[in-house]
């Protein structure tokens, strides 16, 4: 069968991919004081990887990103689980957090919260439903 | 120390995450699924012990104060129902590697597990409407992953009408909380109980407490809203169907009787008044269903909800006897549904099939499983030295000082169709001539057995003991029916 040539939608798919994950970390990052967080992020994330399935196909970024994604939902939740626990060494009720002041060569000083790490553990989490669901729906047809 | 609060929710939850991982092989998943319902029944009994002993534990996570953050209070109702809990799940976790589950083990089975024990420790020991409602997500959204694994046509059928009934009580929840949030602007639950007690309960309040009442009347399947538990809880396995009829009904049943022994108390002849009907209906037509049917697996099923009935009726008499009437009753009721589930279970396994007209004359190859059934019936029923006579005596006892005769006379008459209609299956499927089934080749059935005879013995220990339990169910009913010190405990600490 004819066979169409996409090449402007992988051109600017993996540019705009590319901005989507940068725009996924910011907002990964940021969550702590202006909107954005683990979800959001997370979804963003998703989105990006979905575009890069959508135009190259899933064999191909299968072979870029050889991610098992159903394995990243558990590693999600034991980090986020972790860091709870992680209240448990210092004699403080589950879930405590606290932030500290570091300073960093370019940066210069950045206040680091411990409830980052938990935002990470969601992102992952978050990641790892969405692209199980949406790969296994895409590969039920197989 | 107060970290010891989220055990119970965390070490189930750490189970899932770990099993996650070895989900493809078998043997370990098996071999971590016992050691850790073994560590998590350990801390849980530890717990109860600690509770009964030193008081309340309250645990503020994140260390923020009471109404702020999110409590979680270990009373000693909360701990006694976590360690019955864990008993349950113990049991079901020795069970189900000869369950017959060989397929579903890799796909995800221990996880979902361990995250329906999770949802359910969690939704006994929360102290915020709003985190309830999350943990009876939790729970729910694993039983929906257990009731559909798999795959039948029948469990696709049953779990689409399951879900879609539970999603719309979890809706009515949400919007019951915000409508709550709106009139007091809570959703501690100490907190929510103060400020009721100010306002004195006025009309509004006790619209919200009767919605309140409907989401968790479907969850635990009462009078007009159970109709979609029977044929939904026969579909799975029966170790999946063991711990929905033991642990997803009855965190329903806790949470009217958290929420109306504590937040609205003071306008008991309209909403309490209503309870006792509901709970005479229940036993009436629960019992009717468990009844009609010769399928086993649907009695035991429809047996579910006169027990529930049992338990609000002492919520609605509301008074010691009546609730340490429920309390006890709960608890008898979470074990030997369990083991009759399980039983069940075996029967059908070694009969080939769940309808009593094509079985009989059992008790020629499987004597100790026909006696077991015996006795789990006698337990059910409550003949007098077993667990259930207790809990069934304290309950009509406390609505027989509020003159509910009417009632008692239902309790008594459902008690007895209860027992005829689990003797029903011991009559049929066990009695008659060798040959009723034809020749069956006979089965190994003595890892399924052990389970269920450490079940029936904590059981019967429950009733011959109850000398020694009794004191302690007495306190918990004398703390629940002063609303006082859980709001002081939770809030002026």
């Amino acid at each position: 069968m004819y066979k169409t040539n996409d090449l402007i939608l992988r051109t600017t798919a993996s540019l705009i991919a590319f901005i989507l994950l940068g725009f996924a970390v910011y907002l990964l990052l940021a969550g702590h004081n202006s909107p954005g967080g683990g979800f959001v992020g997370g979804l963003m994330t998703a989105g990006a990887i979905l575009l890069m399935n959508m135009s190259y196909g899933f064999k191909e970024v299968r072979k870029v990103l050889p991610i098992n994604y159903v394995k990243l939902i558990p590693a999600g939740l034991a980090i986020a689980v972790g860091t709870g626990i992680g209240s448990f060494l210092f004699q403080q009720p589950f879930l405590s957090q606290t932030y500290g002041y570091f300073h960093f060569p370019i940066f210069g000083e950045i206040e680091l919260a411990t409830a980052m790490i938990f935002d990470l553990g969601v992102y992952l989490t978050v990641v790892g439903v969405m692209m199980t669901i949406i790969l296994s729906i895409a590969n039920d047809t197989e | 120390m107060s970290n010891l609060v989220i055990l119970p929710i965390i070490i189930p939850m750490i189970a899932a995450i770990v099993l996650i991982f070895f989900n493809k092989s078998v043997r370990i998943s098996r071999a971590l699924t016992k050691l850790f319902s073994i560590i998590s029944l350990a801390t849980a009994g530890y717990i109860t012990w600690y509770v009964l002993e030193h008081g309340t534990i309250i645990l503020q996570t994140g260390d923020w104060m009471a109404p702020y953050g999110i409590v979680l209070v270990m009373d000693g109702l909360a701990a006694i129902l976590v360690l019955t809990t864990n008993v349950i799940s113990t049991a079901c976790a020795f069970y189900a590697p000869y369950a017959g589950l060989e397929k579903r083990e890799r796909f995800y089975f221990y996880p979902f597990f361990f995250f329906l024990i999770t949802g359910v420790s969690g939704a006994f020991i929360t102290g915020d409407l709003f985190n309830l409602f999350v943990f009876f997500e939790v729970l729910l959204m694993a039983s929906y992953g257990l009731i559909v694994l798999g795959g039948g046509k029948v469990q696709l059928r049953e779990s689409l009408k399951y879900l879609l009934i539970n999603l719309f009580s979890s809706m009515l929840f949400v919007t019951t909380v915000a409508l709550l949030y709106a009139v007091v602007g809570t959703v501690n639950m100490a907190q929510i109980a103060e400020r009721v007690q100010e306002v004195e309960q006025q009309g509004i309040i006790t619209t919200i407490g009767i919605l309140l009442f409907f989401v968790f009347a479907t969850k635990a399947a009462l009078f007009p809203l159970y109709y979609w538990l029977p044929k939904s809880y026969i579909v799975p396995n029966p170790v999946i169907s063991a711990l929905f009829g033991a642990l997803l009904t009855k965190v329903g049943i806790y949470s009217i009787l958290r929420v109306f022994t504590l937040i609205f108390v003071y306008q008991t002849d309209l909403t309490h008044e209503m309870f006792i009907w509901i709970a005479g209906l229940s036993m009436i037509f629960g019992i009717i269903g468990a009844l009609s049917t010769s399928n086993i697996k649907l009695i035991i099923a429809y047996n579910i909800i006169p027990a529930i009935g049992f338990i609000l009726l002492g919520i609605g008499v509301l008074n010691e006897s009546g609730i340490s009437g429920s309390i006890y009753y709960l608890i008898n009721d979470m074990i030997i549904k369990t083991a009759l589930f399980l039983l069940v279970g075996i029967i059908a396994y070694v009969a080939g099939t769940s309808d009593l007209r094509k079985m009989g004359g059992l008790i020629h190859y499987y004597p100790s499983l026909g006696w077991l059934l015996f006795l789990s019936a006698a337990v059910l029923a409550g003949l007098p030295p077993f667990s259930g006579f207790i809990g069934k005596l304290l309950l009509l006892k406390g609505a027989f000082e509020e003159g509910e005769i009417a009632i008692v006379i239902i309790g008594l008459l459902t008690s007895l169709l209860i027992l005829y209609s689990v003797v029903k299956i011991f009559i049929n499927g066990f009695w008659g001539d060798k040959e009723t089934m034809g020749t069956i080749i006979k089965k190994p059935i003595n890892g399924l057995m052990a389970p269920v005879v450490a079940l029936l013995t904590i059981s019967v220990l429950l009733g011959v003991g109850a000398e020694l339990f009794y004191p302690s169910i007495e306190s918990i009913a004398a703390y629940l029916l002063d609303p006082e010190i859980y709001i002081d405990s939770v809030l002026k600490e």
